[in-house]
């Protein structure tokens, strides 16, 4: 487990030294992530010894967000004075990118 | 007891175990109420924890100093997204063209839709750039958020209530559309509304969860991968 844990901080360790080396636009960890699939594709038995770590960390995945998430009260004057405007886009677009996922999906998936 | 109070008040133990039991309780109240998506537990944890602050007088650094050692898990949780996306690479890559042209229309959509509206109804340009990257899983969308100049803690509740939003509206939504298509259903709620979403698809059927984490995985990649550019066209 250790050498897991150990596996996947070395992936972000190197997604994010190469995020800052050549300044690529996008988070470290992500970056590490996609290092991660490659890896996994180069090797499948590594997928399989890592398993027990990694849903172990991702069944609790929720619980991660808990602390940024209480920085709102931070931004309470902010949320009181556009929580309307916060909202409808929200549920504007959440509604409309499933639609329009949904439908480019299903049409395009009809025959496989 | 104040003399205690200060003492623990002061070392990251006392705020690191409130969140743990915060969740935990948030989590009880998600099944006591049979999992309903509105019961959700990281908003629930939030509001206990916000509640406590307010009522302690702590500020939010404070607070910080004992939650972020489970704040820093979210890098190598990100990492470990790998994992179940590599277990499902074969939907991947035998359906590659409905599901690249439905990443690519629902994360463009989300992100677009949702910065018009906001700036439609004027919302001000850092509260536009931390809405950008609400549709993707908020470790990642985190990230992005103090990447492109957004606010990474607003993000992080505007991530937590599209999951919500999303999870409530996806069934009457698609019925009326009369999509019948599991995975595509699945897909696009992963996409539009990550893990929420994604545990709400696999309450209602096991093919739609399984495409939904597919859709989850892969918008965090193309989100990271656009939402700069998207940030600059706008602002």
């Amino acid at each position: 487990m250790i050498a897991h844990v150990a596996l996947l901080l070395a992936l972000q360790l190197a997604g994010e030294a190469i995020v800052r080396a050549t300044s690529l636009p996008i988070p470290g960890p992500v970056l590490g992530m996609a290092l991660f699939l490659m890896l996994l594709i180069a090797r499948p038995k590594t997928a399989k010894a890592v398993q027990p770590t990694t849903s172990g960390l991702l069944s609790h995945l929720s619980l991660l967000f808990v602390p940024a998430g209480v920085g709102i009260i931070g931004h309470l004057d902010r949320l009181a004075g556009q929580g309307l405007a916060l909202f409808a886009a929200l549920l504007g677009s959440t509604v409309l990118a499933i639609a329009v996922g949904a439908l480019t999906f299903s049409l395009l998936a009809k025959d496989r | 007891m104040i003399e205690i109070w200060s003492y623990l008040a002061e070392g990251p133990l006392l705020w690191l175990t409130a969140t743990l039991i915060a969740y935990l309780a948030g989590d009880w109240m998600f099944r006591a109420s049979g999992r309903k998506p509105w019961m959700n537990p990281v908003l629930l944890a939030v509001l206990l924890l916000a509640a406590l602050l307010t009522l302690s007088g702590t500020d939010y650094e404070t607070y910080f100093e004992g939650a972020q050692f489970v704040h820093f898990m979210l890098g190598p949780a990100t990492v470990a997204l790998a994992v179940p996306l590599y277990g499902n690479l074969h939907h991947v890559k035998r359906l590659a063209l409905p599901l690249l042209a439905a990443l690519v229309a629902g994360s463009l959509t989300a992100m677009l839709s949702a910065i018009g509206i906001g700036w439609a109804m004027g919302l001000r340009a850092e509260t536009l750039l931390s809405l950008a990257p609400k549709s993707t899983t908020a470790p990642v969308a985190l990230g992005i958020s103090e990447q492109i100049g957004g606010s990474p803690t607003l993000t992080a509740v505007l991530v937590i209530l599209t999951g919500i939003i999303g999870a409530i509206t996806v069934t009457p939504l698609l019925n009326a559309m009369k999509i019948t298509d599991w995975r595509a259903r699945g897909f696009a709620t992963g996409v539009a509304a990550h893990g929420i979403g994604t545990a709400r698809a696999f309450q209602v059927n096991e093919t739609a969860g399984a495409f939904a984490g597919i859709g989850m995985g892969l918008n965090a990649l193309l989100t990271a991968l656009i939402a700069p550019y998207i940030a600059r066209l706008f602002l």
